[in-house]
């Protein structure tokens, strides 16, 4: 992209243009090609207000699992372009979590190019004060790309009633031997199960976050320094309650 | 103990209780019965603090405090436990894991050393032995994919490990088979008939009164208690029907 996105461009709808343009211009998107048979892991941690882009390709039969966990920053954005080549897995796990003013960002493109790939995502937001956070997720069948599996998993948790969850599970499909599932949720913590966990004698802060974590919790599964981010999503959590 | 004091109180701006008065001493154990609808799990929600229950008249007193005006977290610390009638499932968050962590908050509230992991394995072991638990099920989500049954069993090993001095249990027998009742009524009488202790059980049945012998009966009807009496008043009650009791 040479010019700067305004808010007509799909992908930046939602988009802080004001701190896009600061950081204008963008640096190539990091560029990661994942040869046919291999295997690769990658854990980002947004957490100080960047613009991350990368352009991902996996080659026949490779693997890849990111993990992502963006909380940092006014802006901070997560932009994703994946190929699958033939019988390529693809794994996302990621969660965003935004209080104050934030505007928080992971955007995704999947194509799966060829046959027998499968790509799953998994996508979890909670989001305060009047942060706003935005998945936008577009899975892409190419018309040779038979026996695709895909899944996108997608839920928001509103703290206050203030802040903004945009989700948009999107699928772009010319094979017609495929299976693309999406579901996306955008809802509040049940108000009976904070008042059973406060019963029991949690002060409310403490429940929120027990709850909240369960709600994030599987987004690292199997991811390399699993338990470093589910410390790192913990610690922003406690802030946000 | 507790010192209840013409409480009224509403639930969406519906009065439910209608100057309930109710005292109930150290040792004792007390039961509320009444039909449906009478305000029996009013009662507890607004002693347990559940937000949406308004108190607009009258106090509740717990060891001389203030009850309404804690939190409900502040009235667990304080020694006070509810047994809730539909316990609820909370998928991801485990047994064990919670209960710890809201023991030590307890714990600390009252300015007491945490539990190490070990110590509390060790306290929650024993609780669940004595409510026929198997340990599996309490490191599992909580409640999740749990019986009837198993749910209220859970409540009651909550109760053991957390050692309230007062427990309201609203309708802890209902769901309950009657090898389950006998465990549960077993199980109540081994954590809370003590002379320090008390509890209000509210049921609508004389089953569970069968296991667990109260001291006091009540009856609540139309948002009061229209009658106060002992065991034999939950005899009287079985067999003649509320209509003709609470008339």
């Amino acid at each position: 992209m040479t010019a700067l996105p305004n808010r007509r461009d799909e992908a930046w709808r939602y988009s802080d243009i004001d701190a896009v343009a600061a950081a204008w211009p963008l640096p190539a998107p990091e560029n990661i090609v994942v040869p046919a048979g291999g295997d690769f892991m990658r854990a980002i941690v947004q957490d100080a207000g960047d613009i991350h882009q990368i352009e991902l390709v996996l080659g026949k039969g490779a693997t890849a699992s990111l993990h992502v966990l963006n909380i940092g920053g006014a802006y901070g954005r997560i932009e994703l372009a994946v190929t699958l080549h033939e019988g390529a897995d693809f794994n996302l796990g990621a969660a965003q979590i935004g209080g104050g003013e934030q505007n928080l960002e992971i955007v995704t493109t999947v194509t799966h190019a060829e046959p027998g790939a499968t790509s799953r995502q998994m996508v979890r937001s909670v989001l305060g004060g009047t942060a706003t956070g935005t998945y936008l997720g577009k899975v892409a069948v190419a018309r040779d790309a038979q026996q695709t599996d895909s899944e996108q998993d997608v839920k928001a948790m509103l703290l206050d009633r203030s802040a903004t969850a945009n989700a948009k599970p999107e699928l772009e499909i010319f094979a017609d031997d495929v299976k693309c599932a999406h579901g996306c949720a955008i809802g509040e913590l049940d108000a009976m199960s904070l008042y059973y966990l406060q019963s029991r004698g949690l002060p409310s802060a403490e429940a929120k976050k027990i709850l909240l974590q369960a709600f994030v919790a599987g987004v690292f599964d199997g991811a390399e320094d699993e338990a470093h981010l589910r410390e790192l999503a913990l610690a922003k959590l406690g802030e946000l309650v | 103990m507790l010192r209840i004091e013409n409480l009224h109180a509403t639930v969406a701006d519906k009065p439910i209780l209608k100057g309930l008065s109710l005292a109930i001493n150290a040792g004792e154990i007390h039961a509320i019965m009444g039909p449906n609808g009478a305000g029996k799990s009013t009662l507890s929600y607004v002693l347990g603090g559940r937000p949406g229950y308004e108190v607009i008249e009258g106090s509740a007193t717990f060891e001389g405090q203030d009850l309404l005006d804690m939190e409900p977290h502040e009235r667990a610390a304080a020694g006070l436990f509810l047994g809730f009638q539909y316990p609820v499932e909370i998928p991801g968050v485990s047994n064990v894991q919670f209960l710890r962590e809201a023991l030590n908050a307890q714990r600390k509230a009252r300015g007491q050393d945490p539990l190490s992991g070990g110590e509390f394995l060790k306290v929650a072991r024993e609780k669940a032995g004595l409510l026929k638990m198997d340990m599996d099920m309490l490191k599992r989500p909580v409640n999740v994919g749990f019986s009837g049954g198993e749910k209220k069993r859970n409540e009651m090993v909550q109760m053991g490990i957390l050692d309230p001095k007062l427990a309201i249990l609203d309708e802890t027998d209902s769901g309950l088979d009657i090898d389950a009742l006998r465990t549960v009524g077993d199980g109540i009488n081994a954590i809370m008939r003590r002379p320090d202790k008390a509890v209000l059980l509210i049921t609508h049945y004389q089953r569970l009164l069968d296991y667990v012998q109260p001291d006091f009966v009540h009856v609540l009807a139309g948002g009061r208690i229209v009658k106060s009496g002992g065991p034999e008043l939950a005899l009287e009650l079985e067999r003649e029907g509320y209509a003709e009791i609470a008339a």
